[in-house]
């Protein structure tokens, strides 16, 4: 079935259309989520709210303004760093560490054991750091090409390309 | 257009990342309705970034999207099967409730009519009770009217006994029909005898004492009015009471004389 049928179906409160959504998107969901607060088991919890949240909602989605994963992504990366600041500690992006993809490289000893990290690994392989800390703070982490300018000290005209070299290692690597 | 620069600026990535003006997201949604390739491009883009996010999650509760189910209230569609069932649970309640409260009711009613059952017996019961007592008012007082009738007879005579040595406050009277040959003793001025005893009365011819028993005032605590009626067919010129052992004696005892009344002569 088209994705944007499946949608829309969901837009009219099918919850078969629902759940068929939920297969699809889980795990994504709930892997950008583990990102920034790096538990599993807030992750999950965090993860059924964003899914109520997307049901309650889901008449505010416009396909005309953004892909549906693009949308939902959306709400559970701002779901999860709530849930971050609410217990924390600083009040500012720069504090959500952006580490969570070159620590799985480096150094496994503060993630979950639950996660693939060999996965990971596979799908990071020949990325060169600077590459996975963009993609995690533009994809996983919700910063603008400004911040990631400012915090990795990259001029911020060339954001858009490298990102665009990153994302497509990226993809030879999930292919692969 | 040239697609290939298009998709070669990298616009699509931050597309997928949600980083595009309003405008910018308008322009590439529809440019990508219009050119396969490039929806094609931000598919596959779309499904690394996907690829990846996977790979960071948790391995998931398989109940989780019961979970969510649940707090959605989506559950066995509720509407269409549990508000049925609610309907049906709620007219059970109500039937059994109704059940309960019948129940009592009867029971309550049934206890009520056996109360009232009850108290109908007693009140029939005073009822007879009353009426056997109106009855025997009723008999008293012809008996009473009888009575008086009978001393009010013109032939009657009444002489008046007086009190004797023996119990000077004693008294009575006789009603002395001399035609029907009949004497009406009213004893209601005498002590009751003590047992063992009873009271004789005699019928006296003075000259010589020549006494004639007349009766007994049997059973002197038993009757009410205390009037005894007595044959007496003799020639009476007086009239005595006196105490004697029961069953009466032959002759009077004349130390137990209780009164004694002189008849006026014919």
């Amino acid at each position: 079935m088209q994705l944007e049928t499946l949608v829309i179906q969901f837009q009219n409160k099918d919850p078969k259309a629902f759940e068929k959504l939920y297969d699809m998107y889980s795990e994504n969901i709930c892997g950008v989520i583990n990102t920034i607060v790096k538990n599993s088991d807030i992750s999950q919890e965090i993860c059924q709210d964003v899914f109520v949240k997307i049901w309650n909602n889901a008449d505010k989605y416009n396909a005309s303004k953004g892909r549906f994963f693009t949308w939902i992504l959306n709400i559970a990366r701002n779901a999860a760093i709530d849930e971050v600041r609410s217990k924390a500690h600083k009040n500012s992006k720069q504090n959500l560490s952006t580490d969570y993809f070159v620590s799985i490289l480096e150094d496994n000893n503060n993630l979950d054991d639950k996660m693939d990290a060999i996965g990971v690994k596979k799908f990071l392989l020949n990325l060169k750091d600077k590459c996975v800390q963009i993609i995690e703070m533009l994809y996983f982490k919700g910063y603008t090409q400004k911040e990631v300018s400012e915090e990795l000290n990259i001029p911020l005209g060339t954001i858009k390309t490298r990102n665009r070299s990153c994302i497509t290692q990226l993809r030879k690597n999930v292919l692969g | 257009m040239n697609i290939e620069e298009y998709i070669a600026s990298g616009k699509l990535e931050l597309y997928v990342a949600g980083l595009l003006s309003n405008e910018e997201n308008l322009q590439i949604h529809k440019d990508a309705e219009q050119y396969p390739e490039i929806k094609k491009e931000i598919e596959a883009i779309e499904a690394a970034v996907r690829e990846l996010s996977r790979s960071a999650s948790p391995k998931l509760d398989n109940n989780m999207f019961t979970a969510i189910k649940r707090r959605l209230n989506l559950l066995d569609n509720p509407k269409v099967v549990q508000l049925p069932k609610q309907k049906t649970s709620w007219a059970t309640y109500t039937g059994w409730a109704a059940a309960v409260v019948l129940s009592a009711g009867l029971l309550w009613m049934y206890n009520q009519n056996k109360d009232l059952e009850s108290k109908i017996e007693v009140v029939s019961q005073e009822k007879v009770d009353l009426e056997s007592k109106i009855d025997n008012a009723n008999n008293s007082l012809l008996e009473t009217q009888d009575l008086l009738n009978t001393i009010r007879d013109k032939n009657i005579a009444v002489v008046a006994l007086g009190g004797q040595t023996v119990s000077p406050e004693s008294y009575a009277k006789a009603y002395w029909n001399k035609k029907e040959q009949k004497v009406f003793i009213d004893a209601k001025g005498l002590p009751e005898p003590p047992d063992g005893f009873v009271y004789q009365v005699w019928s006296l011819k003075l000259n010589p004492l020549t006494p004639t028993s007349l009766g007994l005032l049997e059973d002197f605590k038993g009757d009410e009015n205390k009037i005894f009626a007595l044959a007496n067919a003799n020639n009476s010129e007086a009239f005595g009471i006196t105490l004697e052992p029961a069953g009466g004696s032959e002759s009077p005892t004349l130390e137990q004389l209780y009164t004694l009344g002189v008849a006026a002569s014919s």
